[in-house]
């Protein structure tokens, strides 16, 4: 915080919100300090302490439990850490019409404790465990499921946002079926909080399976992989997950989640055994390391996420490894081959040119097949040599779009694509 | 024409106690006219002649779309056959500011594709190619006035469809499902024509061609894709749609299933769903409803059945085995007397024959019907039944009800016969008291037919102003010039630039007559 002093923010934002603190450096976003920290208790009080920040000139960053806090780039400044984690109730599980209707700054685990006292679940992967549902909308954070039923993008049906004027605004409802108005859900999904702060969001909800069974083969290359994946997706298996698995040290692995009636998935399970061909196992457990992003485990390692068309799977394999090898650099992917997203660890001693180099390579090919890279995490010294973003088409619509919601660019400043 | 409404004698606005003027959304003729004029020479130059319609008989088979009972005529209509073509078109509608309107097939609903007197039709119908079906990548490459049934009469030879089916799928277009985010009957299990739409070329208002989305999910950036599916035609119009192709279920079964009330009929849905079972597909029909489809398309439901489910299961055929004895139980618990099993496609498609058939066929039965479409939480759905059939007796207006009971999206068709004096009046009352029961209960104004010219009045009794505003705001970043499909979805355009939540009185420009609100 550079021109606004702080005593006199602080006095702006206690009047706000009742809950503000001195920050500290563990309270830094992405390595970038922050001055004070507020922790609103309602969708009045983030109301409250946005028009304060407003007039105190703050720039804001909003945050959960922080388990995504240092994916993007880093933003430039960060006087205010706006905490959701008070706002953590589920509001309204409406079992009868399957939907739930909750706090952002509530845990993933709860909404599926709630939702599951009905034999019911919010169908969505929590990749990074311990997060909320607002870190959850803001990254557009998805799993293995979302071969089956997308991503938060696709359950979302209605959300409570608050601008960063202090506006507070709804779009969307308690309804599945709705077309009433512009989706803000949609845009606000993804959006790393530099548009809104969402407060409050309800989701659909899908009935708990009664059973499951994971299916696994390995395979030695690219090739096979995607012939073993486009098996799975082309048959009528209906499979809940189709993932791809490569450890640094190691086979891959194709592993097919298979979810429904004991009946139906013992039956799908044949099926697909025999699609994966000889050395494929069923078990109803799920394998280790399933559905979590590869460089959780590993703290300094690189974390990105390659996207291509289904058609593109071996080819981008076949580019990200190969130059990793070239680089000399560690690597694990594991993703979503079902639904062309895979996520890739870079290890934590790569040179920061190593890495560069592997991105440059790997993001050329994502794009030749319809998709793109993404550096979503990894060490300060890596986001500040590569590209993260990447190029991004309609960026000047999407600086529009910013200019309107938050033309002081007050929230979370730097963070996004092309320094949105 | 399937999905289309029937009535074409009212002339004036049919919904709300507050009906928007008709100026509002469709201009002055007169208006702009050196500005057509200039576009009307730029579409010349870059098409044939039988691309540019300025003749004001041929501009007249383009006064409205399926909503009839508003027409104006356009000041010019353009078949453009490319991109580039209508691009530049828009482009030259931006300079001039000339405001502009897409339309398909116009099979629409809410007015969304109602011409403006002062502006141009952009006609997509002449962009009708498939550009690739992609099996690998299961996406199929479209252009925007591609017929939704014929995305899936060119995927099934691969073994694939395509899942969101408006009940108008037989005519209408991709592009105009993507602008109003138009679902049908398998919205339920397979979700909704946004979850669908992977990417689009969007032209911008400005004559801008930009890619959203695109084969594969998650492209980097605000997902803008996700924004303009459902925007009606206002943040401007999409020239190709990346969509999702659906593997084939290995199983179908189509049952129909005879009840003597709504409620069994009601009862029975609840019970299927509470225990787990997502069907691709329940539709409801009642009495009034089966009557109608019966006199239209003879298709032969159970004699005597208050209401009628169509129910579809699909899915891996040992799923499939295991749901339909679940359903099957579920209906006999709650009172069905007669449960078929369509055995073979001909006999399936009788039974969605009856169903999809049902708005056009209420024409049979009456002379004149408004096609009501709101949304209630599927729990509210026979307290909401009753209150309509309440208002429907004290009222003296017939309601026939056909509806999604799955996700509870309900299409009362309220009849009138528009000859008798004040019947029209009342018809629209009672429709409009269906609205504010759904919103009463927690519901929306509509699930699939958009909000158009016809419910703009109601966006106000969901959303407040700042709900608006917001929404606003995403126009502003696209259209500041307010010229793509103006008037249309909001109630009162504030105009871009104008600061939030600072309007209190009538706005300056509105009052000088020099911009529209209502």
């Amino acid at each position: 915080m550079t021109t606004v002093d702080l005593d006199t923010a602080r006095t702006a934002l206690s009047d706000a919100c009742g809950d503000v603190t001195d920050a500290t450096p563990a309270d830094a976003v992405d390595g970038v300090p922050a001055a004070l920290v507020a922790r609103p208790g309602s969708t009045e009080e983030t109301a409250a302490v946005l028009r304060a920040a407003t007039a105190a000139g703050l720039t804001v960053v909003p945050r959960g439990q922080g388990t995504k806090l240092s994916w993007g780039r880093p933003p430039e400044s960060a006087d205010v850490v706006l905490d959701l984690s008070r706002m953590n109730r589920v509001l309204d599980h409406a079992a009868g019409d399957l939907i739930v209707d909750t706090e952002a700054g509530a845990l993933l685990s709860d909404v599926q404790q709630t939702a599951g006292s009905a034999g019911q679940r919010l169908a969505l992967d929590e990749p990074v465990p311990g997060g909320t549902i607002g870190g959850m909308l803001a990254t557009n954070a998805s799993g293995p499921g979302r071969v089956a039923v997308g991503t938060a993008r696709d359950l979302l049906i209605g959300v409570t946002v608050v601008r960063a004027d202090g506006v507070v605004a709804k779009a969307g409802g308690r309804v599945v079926k709705n077309v009433a108005g512009y989706d803000l859900g949609k845009l606000v999904i993804g959006s790393f909080g530099t548009l809104v702060v969402v407060t409050r969001a309800v989701f659909r909800l899908h009935p708990v399976p009664a059973a499951r069974q994971f299916v696994t083969v390995p395979f030695g290359t690219p090739e096979d992989a995607a012939r073993l994946v486009q098996s799975v997706v082309h048959a009528q298996v209906v499979p809940a997950a189709v993932e791809v698995e490569w450890r640094v040290d190691g086979a891959g692995t194709v592993g097919v989640l298979l979810e429904g009636t004991p009946a139906g998935v013992s039956a799908r399970t044949t099926t697909t055994r025999r699609l994966l061909g000889a050395g494929s196992d069923a078990a109803e457990a799920a394998p280790p390391g399933w559905g979590v992003l590869p460089w959780t485990d590993e703290p300094g390692s690189t974390g990105l996420k390659l996207t291509c068309a289904l058609s593109g799977l071996a080819p981008v394999l076949t580019a990200v490894r190969r130059a990793a090898a070239d680089a000399g650099v560690a690597l694990t992917v594991r993703g979503s081959g079902g639904a062309g997203v895979l996520y890739a660890a870079l290890g934590a001693d790569a040179p920061v040119d190593a890495v560069a180099d592997v991105v440059a390579r790997t993001r050329a090919v994502c794009t030749e097949h319809g998709g793109a890279l993404v550096v979503l995490d990894g060490p300060p010294a890596v986001k500040a040599a590569v590209d993260t973003w990447g190029p991004v088409p309609a960026i000047d619509l999407m600086r529009r779009v910013k200019e309107q919601f938050d033309p002081e660019r007050r929230l979370a400043p730097g963070r996004f694509v092309g320094g949105i | 024409m399937s999905g289309t409404h029937g009535t074409e004698t009212t002339a004036g606005p049919v919904l709300g106690d507050t009906p928007p003027e008709a100026t509002s959304a469709t201009g002055e003729a007169g208006d702009n006219a050196a500005g057509i004029a200039a576009v009307g020479r730029v579409a010349r130059e870059l098409m044939p002649e039988t691309g540019v319609i300025a003749d004001p008989t041929q501009l007249r088979t383009y006064e409205c779309d399926g909503l009839a009972h508003y027409r104006v005529t356009p000041a010019l209509v353009v078949l453009p056959e490319t991109t580039e073509q209508l691009a530049a078109v828009v482009k030259a509608c931006s300079e001039h500011g000339v405001p502009f309107v897409a339309r398909g097939s116009g099979t629409g609903l809410s007015g969304g594709a109602l011409p403006r007197a002062d502006g141009v039709l952009l006609v997509t119908s002449r962009m009708r190619t498939i550009r690739e079906v992609r099996r690998a990548d299961q996406r199929a490459i479209v252009d925007p006035g591609v017929i939704n049934l014929d995305v899936t009469r060119a995927a099934t030879p691969e073994g694939y469809y395509y899942a969101p089916d408006p009940s108008s799928q037989q005519i209408c277009s991709i592009g105009g499902n993507l602008a109003e985010n138009s679902g049908g009957a398998h919205c339920l299990k397979y979700g909704f024509t946004s979850n669908h739409v992977l990417g689009t070329e969007l032209i911008t208002p400005q004559g801008d061609v930009v890619q959203l989305g695109g084969l594969a999910p998650d492209a980097p950036g605000y997902d803008l894709l996700g924004t303009v599916v459902g925007s009606e035609g206002t943040l401007g119009i999409a020239t190709t749609a990346t969509v999702r192709l659906v593997r084939l279920p290995e199983e179908v079964r189509t049952l129909l299933v005879g009840f003597h009330t709504t409620d069994d009929a009601g009862a029975a849905t609840s019970a299927i769903i509470s225990a787990g079972v997502l069907p691709a597909a329940i539709e409801m029909m009642d009495a009034l409803a089966i009557e109608a489809a019966e006199a239209a398309v003879h298709c032969n439901y159970p004699a005597g059945a208050g209401a009628v489910l169509v129910i579809e299961l699909d899915g891996a055929a040992a799923e499939v085995e295991h749901e339909y004895a679940l359903v099957e139980r579920f209906c006999q618990e709650n009172g069905s007397f007669e449960l078929r099993l369509a055995t073979d496609a001909t006999e399936r498609a009788l039974i969605w024959r009856g169903r999809k058939s049902a708005f056009a066929a209420v024409g049979r039965i009456s002379p004149d019907y408004i096609v009501q479409d709101g949304v209630i939480p599927r729990t509210a759905l026979p307290e909401v039944l009753r209150a309509i059939a309440e208002l429907s007796e004290s009222s003296g207006v017939r309601v026939a009800n056909v509806f999604h009971a799955g996700d509870g999206n309900l299409h009362p068709l309220v009849l009138f016969d528009g000859e008798k004096e004040g019947a029209t009046e009342a018809a629209e009352k009672v429709s409009g008291a269906i609205l504010d029961l759904c919103i009463t209960h927690g519901g929306a104004i509509t699930g699939e037919h958009g909000v158009g010219v016809d419910k703009a009045a109601y966006m106000p009794k969901m959303f407040t102003d700042d709900d608006l505003d917001t929404m606003q705001l995403v126009r502003c970043a696209f259209d500041p010039g307010n010229i793509s499909n103006p008037g249309k979805v909001f109630p009162t355009p504030r105009l871009c630039g104008e600061v939030p939540g600072k309007r209190k009185k009538a706005h300056p420009l509105v009052e000088a007559g020099l911009a529209d609100a209502f």
